[in-house]
């Protein structure tokens, strides 16, 4: 997969966070919204390059293409339309390669009248809004990075598996590097790989869906009744261990039958992350 | 003579850490050094330095025979005035011409066209400048203590563009016409700009912390020229009124100077602050700024 890091900044923490949200919306999946997305960080002032406050979005996509075209999409209409924003590139200096053109894309919004500032090798975009300018960096970067890392809490009930989830994503949460993509980190309708339909590329998981127990072959043990599955997206193997680790270590607690992750075949990509290797090592975590 | 290696080895034994130039002797005749360039010291012996062609007047000259040359094969240049003539290095035109890497450090006033279509490095200069100081420069750093003359970072006549990169710091004031043709890069003066400051700017930037000149802008296509402190001389009547509000730019750019130079009377009222904008000159492109900080 290939991602990129943007640094939303507003007049306060609220504005920031709202473009920030509205930024990373129907962003749970790559297969059906294009890419996923999530908030990784509130930053301080000091944080951020134009000193205000901020939010920094994680983008991952499967390849460099669909970034960019995401990139555009979502900072031309969420982050640009919102009030009092700007929008940063927090990946630091790539290869020429590794540069997405954003700002320079949207910046013929500005109708002719943008501005192009250029300080230190890095070239900003003033577009000409109704509410005054909005800030873009012309080019973001990208690096390659890892989606799919996952834990699949296995409850007694459904209260105990989604306490248990809830937990572990306020563990992750602090993570830098690392992002959840789904509905407050946390998935219900985790999916397998095809479907008996020829036109869908993903359906449900059946074998953990405690309602199909006795329909298919289950993965499921007999005091297990709700599932729910946590994704977690990373910039490197590294973020996504240490993740998985606070994850598993804040979920086991009593309700909780068993913790494992869907490794779908090992067909999933080319990472593998053995939940007990994970426990077994030390693992340092950069916090937010 | 030996073989390549060992020439290599003495060159080494003989590196300095800097090059030290001292004037010699007072003199009221102009010195022209374009020489004085780390580019042309970092392969160079002590000798080979002082070999150096000038001119003294008319008269070409060496560096040897203006200077105390000390030190070998480094791209670090540090001047010294003449002990019997402070001042002396003001006579010394195109220190750092055309330079592209390395430091030059002027301990006083240097001479005309300092920093010259340099393109790299850094040139600090303790003391005053004169006239053309960073000429059509693009790239690299020139700080200056003091003040400078006219025509800083300009194009010369006849010269469509004139600064297209780097930055030049003036913690002092500067004459007339700064920035004049400017085609990218930035200008920061901490004191007062002259008339015509920005005058034909293509693009770029120019920040004013004491008063801007009057007549500022003039013919300027785009760019942005700041009067940070909201003190500035009438403008001209092709600059129209736009606004007052809050530039997000000048929070990224105001940091990072404040970064570069912390002397700079930088407030938290300049980054947060608003600005009146006016949009010109309308007797050309007409796509060029003026902002005018508000006071609160």
């Amino acid at each position: 997969m290939r991602a990129a890091r943007l640094i939303i900044t507003a007049v306060n923490e609220q504005w920031a966070m709202t473009a920030a949200q509205v930024t990373t919306g129907f962003a749970t999946s790559v297969i059906a919204c294009g890419c996923e997305a999530g908030v990784e960080a509130v930053l301080a002032p000091e944080e951020t390059p134009d000193g205000r406050p901020g939010v920094s979005v994680l983008v991952f996509t499967m390849g460099p293409k669909g970034l960019e075209d995401q990139l555009i999409r979502r900072v031309g209409q969420c982050v640009m339309t919102c009030p009092t924003t700007a929008c940063f590139d927090g990946l630091g200096e790539t290869t020429r390669e590794n540069r997405l053109k954003i700002g320079g894309a949207l910046r013929y919004f500005g109708n002719g009248f943008q501005i192009s500032k250029k300080l230190e090798g890095k070239r900003y975009w003033r577009i000409p809004v109704m509410e005054g300018e909005f800030l873009v960096e012309e080019s973001f970067g990208m690096q390659k990075a890892i989606g799919g890392g996952n834990l699949l809490i296995l409850g007694q009930d459904n209260a105990a598996a989604l306490a248990a989830a809830e937990r572990a994503v306020d563990a992750i949460r602090p993570l830098r590097d690392v992002i959840l993509p789904f509905p407050g980190g946390i998935a219900r309708s985790g999916s397998q790989v095809g479907s008996k339909y020829k036109f869908l590329r993903a359906s449900t998981n059946v074998a953990y869906c405690p309602m199909l127990r006795a329909q298919v072959e289950t993965a499921l043990p007999e005091s297990v009744n709700s599932v729910y599955e946590i994704v977690i997206d990373g910039l490197s193997e590294t973020a996504i261990r240490a993740a998985m680790r606070v994850g598993i270590e804040a979920a086991a607690q009593a309700g909780v039958a068993r913790i494992s992750a869907g490794n779908y075949g090992g067909t999933l990509g080319q990472f593998h992350f053995h939940l007990r290797e994970i426990m077994g090592t030390q693992i340092h975590t950069d916090t937010r | 003579m030996g073989c390549i290696a060992c020439i290599a080895a003495m060159r080494d034994e003989a590196a300095s850490d800097v090059v030290t130039l001292r004037l010699r002797a007072g003199s009221s005749i102009p010195v022209e050094a374009d020489t004085i360039c780390p580019d042309l010291f970092i392969g160079r012996s002590e000798a080979e330095i002082a070999a150096l062609p000038a001119f003294y007047g008319r008269r070409q000259v060496t560096l040897g025979d203006l200077f105390e040359v000390d030190g070998a094969y480094s791209d670090h240049i540090v001047m010294w005035d003449a002990t019997d003539d402070p001042g002396g290095l003001r006579r010394v035109k195109r220190i750092g011409q055309r330079m592209s890497r390395g430091r030059i450090v002027v301990h006083g006033d240097a001479g005309m066209h300092l920093g010259a279509e340099m393109r790299g490095g850094e040139i600090v200069v303790h003391g005053s400048t004169s006239t053309w100081a960073g000429a059509h420069m693009a790239g690299g750093i020139l700080r200056v203590d003091g003040n400078a003359g006219p025509m800083l970072g300009a194009a010369y006549p006849g010269e469509i563009r004139g600064m297209r990169g780097g930055v030049i710091f003036v913690r002092g004031s500067v004459g007339p016409r700064a920035g004049e043709r400017m085609r990218r890069g930035m200008i920061v003066v901490g004191g007062d700009a002259g008339e015509f400051s920005g005058a034909r700017m293509i693009a770029g930037s120019l920040f004013v912390f004491g008063t801007l000149g009057a007549r500022a802008g003039a013919g300027m296509k785009r760019g942005t020229i700041v009067a940070v402190n909201g003190r500035a001389e009438a403008l001209l009547p092709t600059f129209r009124y736009a606004c007052t509000s809050q530039v997000t730019f000048m929070r990224v750019y105001l940091r990072r100077l404040w970064e570069h130079d912390c002397q700079l009377p930088i407030t938290d009222a300049h980054v947060s602050g608003a600005y009146h904008r006016y949009t010109g000159d309308i007797t050309t492109l007409g796509k060029g700024e003026i902002l005018i900080y508000a006071e609160h």
